[in-house]
């Protein structure tokens, strides 16, 4: 591969999620105020405006909203992995985020059950998303 | 008698200066900034409806309004960025009362604010959350931001293939009138629609605008200066518009896209209702976009949009006229001159003067844009009698 991928372009805001990722942990910023999840890492509540907000483990469960099948990537270097899915997945916790969907076209479903799948794409560990396992 | 003010400043912020903002980015200056002007003013974020910004270096160098409103937490109404170099904090000021004035919004933030970092070399053209959140997934362009609006269409409301593709289809015959579109002589049945390639499943090739060169420009006057101008008047009798997110996956629920918003915005402005539109030109840099406006407009009811287009005709003389001159589908995009061509050909509608594809009785035209995935709308109302 000539092009590298692009890695996410971690701030000194968003730190805490990436250097979650690399432990294998899913963290969510949670507002101490109105107690609501969120989603891109921020320095204030998107929903009271208060700036105190936790970082928790959150559970990296979530239901798929809706996804597409690439066949032609925006950027050259994700070209040759082609076709692949992306999708966005409704958090447990409230918050909507993009990600990398690893599920085979003809096994997806509209709000399928989804969970994290930590994988490594160039150097950086991503937050992917999978089936989620059946629990008996 | 002295003329009375008509807008007042209720609140302000002053970050303490410091060499280096070590810890931070412009964003979260900006929004820590305007925190503490809304805790000076006295009020809530959610009576915020307004927003003046300056140009953000280095982190993100287009649509500047919406990611700063999706970043904050706000959904304004009206929104801009000022970029006057010095002058750009005061030039907010009177821009804020005029878009007050014009009955745009109520309250209205400026805000500037820069990050400084030692070594501050590092300049890449995007350092927004789209940039650190969507890309590094493999979803870069707008491609994959509309297939990802459409299949949520599909799945919530049950809409099929055939009808996106009639969307397309009749943008490609009313470009049959249209000598100057990019695929004038081309026309397009609903199964070579279905036909061409899936670039972003479920988005098929012919869905998509063809990307072209060209340019246009508009020139707006008084009212009393259009009187005596050498064309009949255009007037712009009510405008909305509505701004909700920047990344498709902080999309509001379909139902509560903005175009829900500014396009009633701008019907009422207009005293008027969307049965005494004779002419729809419509922002359709997909098909998608235009499923979900005609629904916004209140022309079918939400998710319904395949039936209303399997029901009724969209040519000059028919039921509803909807972009004459081909839409974007069938007359190309040049980039940000695409969204220009909905106005100009309802300038051309409303002037009589469209020849062979002229709508009859064209008095009033429903004109409409939207930018990044259906985060940034506007919405106009243009008619032929004052």
């Amino acid at each position: 591969m000539n092009i590298s991928l692009p890695g996410p372009t971690i701030t000194p805001i968003s730190e805490p999620f990436w250097e979650g990722i690399k432990a294998g942990e899913f963290r969510l910023q949670q507002c101490e105020q109105c107690e609501r999840s969120i989603f891109y890492p921020r320095a204030h509540c998107p929903h009271c405006f208060h700036n105190s907000l936790t970082w928790k483990r959150a559970s990296g469960k979530g239901k798929l909203k809706t996804w597409s099948v690439i066949h032609r990537a925006g950027h050259p270097a994700w070209q040759e992995l082609t076709p692949y899915v992306v999708g966005v997945v409704a958090l447990e916790e409230g918050p909507s985020l993009l990600t990398h969907v690893l599920i085979e076209e003809d096994e997806i479903a509209y709000n399928m059950n989804v969970e994290l799948n930590i994988r490594h794409i160039g150097p950086h560990p991503l937050p992917f998303f999978k089936k989620q396992e059946e629990t008996i | 008698m002295a003329t009375q003010a008509q807008s007042a400043i209720i609140g302000i912020s002053e970050l303490k200066p410091v060499r280096y903002s070590t810890g931070q980015t412009t964003l979260s200056l900006i929004a820590e900034s305007v925190r503490l002007a809304i805790q000076d003013a006295g009020i809530s974020k959610d009576d915020v409806d307004g927003l003046l910004v300056g140009p953000q270096v280095g982190e993100t160098p287009q649509h500047v309004p919406a990611t700063v409103s999706e970043y904050l937490g706000i959904d304004p109404t009206m929104s801009n960025t000022v970029d006057l170099g010095g002058a750009s904090g005061a030039g907010m000021i009177w821009r804020a009362s005029a878009a007050i004035q014009a009955g745009m919004c109520d309250t209205v933030v400026c805000v500037l604010a820069n990050k400084h970092e030692k070594g501050d070399s590092l300049r890449s053209p995007n350092r927004n959350p789209i940039r650190e959140f969507d890309v590094p997934f493999g979803a870069s362009g707008a491609n994959t931001s509309y297939a990802l609006l459409k299949r949520q269409h599909m799945e919530e409301y049950g809409s099929t293939q055939e009808d996106f593709a009639t969307i397309a289809y009749w943008a490609r015959k009313n470009a049959q009138l249209n000598p100057n579109a990019i695929f004038y002589n081309k026309p397009a049945e609903v199964e070579d629609i279905l036909a061409s390639p899936m670039i972003t499943d479920p988005l098929h090739l012919l869905e998509i605008v063809m990307p072209v060169a060209g340019g246009a420009a508009v020139v707006v006057t008084s009212a009393d200066k259009a009187a005596t101008g050498k064309h009949k008047p255009v007037y712009l009798k009510g405008a909305g518009e509505k701004i909700t997110h920047r990344a498709v996956s902080q999309a509001p629920a379909l139902e509560s896209l903005p175009f829900y918003s500014s396009i009633p915005r701008a019907l009422e402005q207009a005293e008027t209702n969307v049965e005494d539109i004779a002419l729809f030109s419509l922002y359709d840099c997909y098909t998608s976009v235009v499923a979900t406006t005609l629904e916004s407009a209140g022309l079918c009811k939400p998710g319904k949009f395949g039936e209303f287009v399997r029901n009724h005709t969209f040519g000059h003389n028919g039921d509803y006229p909807l972009n004459t001159h081909g839409g974007q589908l069938g007359f190309g995009q040049a980039d940000l001159a695409g969204g220009m061509s909905h106005v100009i050909e309802a300038v051309h509608q409303l002037r009589g003067e469209a020849g062979n594809r002229q709508v009859p009785n064209a008095r009033k035209a429903l004109v409409t844009g939207n930018g990044a995935t259906l985060s940034e709308t506007t919405a106009l109302v243009l008619g032929g009698e004052r």
